[in-house]
């Protein structure tokens, strides 16, 4: 997929129109991600209940590609054991270096999409 | 299409349109030829070896320090430090004249527009030795606003100012700034980084103490900078770096060090990138300020004046386009510059997007995010790469979602 097609069919979507932008009430954890170099600045908000994520969302700012991972994740995530959402991200991490392998990479699901972020070195921080 | 692009092997495919030459310069083939030469014709030791190659090698990299001292209307070569780069330039002086002459209490005067590698240093400094930074603070234009000059005062030791700055492209009125401070008894560091390629710069008609630009910026080699230094200045300031090459005498207890410039070049020199500047340096008088600053003229007022017929789009700085060097620095309302830059390049268009190292500008700016989208122009770029560019700036935001 090009990069284009990427943002066309992914991305601006839930850049623009994200499901999961917004407060979550009295949430387990909240998480910071700071990306100086790109002005990202994002805070996860995550209700754990007996191991399992329960509900989650995000707010802040960062660019398109950040932003839709985190509403993407978040679709994934929502809904599974603190477990297999460690692995997911993991797995999410490792694809963006280009270091996951092509069945892991379709257990993301729609994020699969963002692969080609690995071929942009100055995106993977 | 002008001729000089035949010179520059990354022009050859024609596709790709290179807007970020404020971060770096594309290489006259000419430049490449020399390093080459260089190492195929006279690759030895410089300044050591009594033999025919390390005797040329010498030649070579004192030859090339001439040519950067005529540049930029130096008196003496040996008033040019080689450097690696501005940044080591000015890391070179804050760290010698910097630590020897400025204490508690003192103040140094910082325009606000500084990219990080003329902030930093002193930031450092300041810190260390209780000193103060003290802000000169620009207008949405880039200027300095007169008020401002009254911060230099009796407390000021130095004041580092950048030329042009490379997000603003607004050029400062560096002698004026220099009367300002030597009237204090302070010296004025000119980072010259954006300016020495796009202008004439004559260190003695500003009567700058030191004066720092990096050679990739000026069609030469990675790898190369300079340093300027008034020659009491230099004399007066400690070595650098310790070793090789930079002493007179040495024993197990102390040294004396080598006469100016080589006090402050200690280890093996980048002769071959030295060569490399010097053809660069050639390159750039051929071709003549008197024309690249007409083609950065005409070449911005046509991109601004392009850009500005795009809705959503946002140009900083002066709204004259004989204001910006071939800098035009912009945002895209709604996108992320990361995102602006990333669809331009799958139309094979170079533009640098973030805080462009100068984020206390970005800052004070308040622009979306901390970050913009920077095009800068060099005199070989064109006018049909200014409209092909212009066509797809158009497009992004709907690229990015927007209905357009
Ligand atoms: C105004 C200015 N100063 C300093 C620098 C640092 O140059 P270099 O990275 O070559 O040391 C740059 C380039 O990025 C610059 O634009």
């Amino acid at each position: 997929m090009d990069l284009k097609q990427m943002y066309r069919e992914i991305v601006n979507e839930h850049n623009l129109h994200p499901s999961h932008k917004h407060d979550t009430e009295n949430p387990s954890v909240v998480l910071r991600g700071v990306n100086p170099s790109c002005g990202d600045d994002i805070f996860l908000q995550l209700k754990i209940e007996d191991g399992i994520i329960t509900d989650g969302s995000y707010v802040g700012s960062g660019c398109a590609i950040s932003q839709a991972s985190a509403d993407m994740m978040l679709d994934l995530v929502i809904g599974q054991s603190e477990d297999e959402a460690r692995r997911l991200a993991d797995v999410f991490l490792r694809m963006i270096k280009g270091e996951a392998s092509g069945e892991e990479i379709e257990s993301l699901d729609e994020a699969a999409a963002l692969e080609n972020v690995s071929k942009m070195p100055a995106r993977v921080k | 299409m002008n001729d000089f692009i035949k010179d520059f092997p990354a022009f050859d495919d024609r596709r790709y349109i290179y807007f970020d030459n404020a971060a770096t310069t594309q290489r006259p083939r000419c430049v490449t030829e020399a390093i080459e030469e260089f190492y195929r014709s006279k690759n030895a030791n410089p300044l050591r070896g009594l033999y025919e190659w390390s005797i040329k090698a010498t030649d070579a990299y004192e030859n090339a320090r001439e040519k950067a001292a005529k540049f930029i209307g130096a008196e003496k070569a040996c008033q040019i430090v080689f450097t690696r780069n501005a940044t080591e330039s000015i890391n070179l002086v804050a760290y010698t004249y910097g630590e020897e002459n400025i204490g508690a209490g003192d103040e140094i005067a910082v325009c606000a527009s500084e990219h990080h590698s003329n902030i930093l240093p002193w930031q450092r400094l300041a810190n260390k030795k209780g000193a103060k930074l003290v802000w000169l603070e620009v207008g949405a234009d880039g200027a300095i606003p007169e008020s401002e000059y009254a911060k230099i005062g009796e407390k000021t030791k130095l004041v580092a100012v950048a030329q042009v700055s490379n997000v603003l492209g607004q050029p400062k009125p560096i002698k004026k700034i220099c009367e300002t401070a030597h009237k204090f008894g302070a010296v004025v560091m000119v980072d010259a980084a954006q300016s020495v390629p796009h202008m004439r710069v004559d260190v003695k008609e500003l009567d700058a103490d030191f004066l720092a630009f990096s050679g990739h910026k000026i069609l030469g080699p990675m790898g190369i900078g300079v340093l300027y230094g008034k020659e009491n200045l230099l004399l007066s300031m400690p070595p650098f770096l310790r070793g090789g090459e930079m002493i007179e005498y040495v024993t197990r207890e102390s040294a004396t060090f080598a006469e100016l410039p080589h006090k402050f070049e200690a280890g093996t020199v980048n002769a071959a990138d030295a060569a490399g500047l010097d053809a660069a340096l050639d390159y750039a008088q051929s071709i003549g300020f008197d024309y690249i600053e007409s083609q950065d003229k005409k070449l911005t007022a046509l991109l601004m004046d392009g850009m500005s017929k795009i809705p959503h789009i946002e140009i900083y700085g002066s709204k004259n386009p004989d204001e910006h060097c071939g800098i035009v620095t912009f945002n895209v309302e709604g996108c992320h510059p990361h995102d602006v830059s990333s669809i331009l390049d799958t139309d094979k268009i170079c533009v640098r997007a973030g805080h462009h190292c100068a984020q206390p500008l970005m800052q004070s700016m308040g622009v979306p995010m901390g970050s913009t989208c920077r095009a800068s122009l060099y005199f070989y770029n064109t006018e049909e790469e200014i409209y092909r560019f212009c066509e797809k700036l158009a497009k992004v935001r709907e690229e990015l979602g927007y209905g357009s």
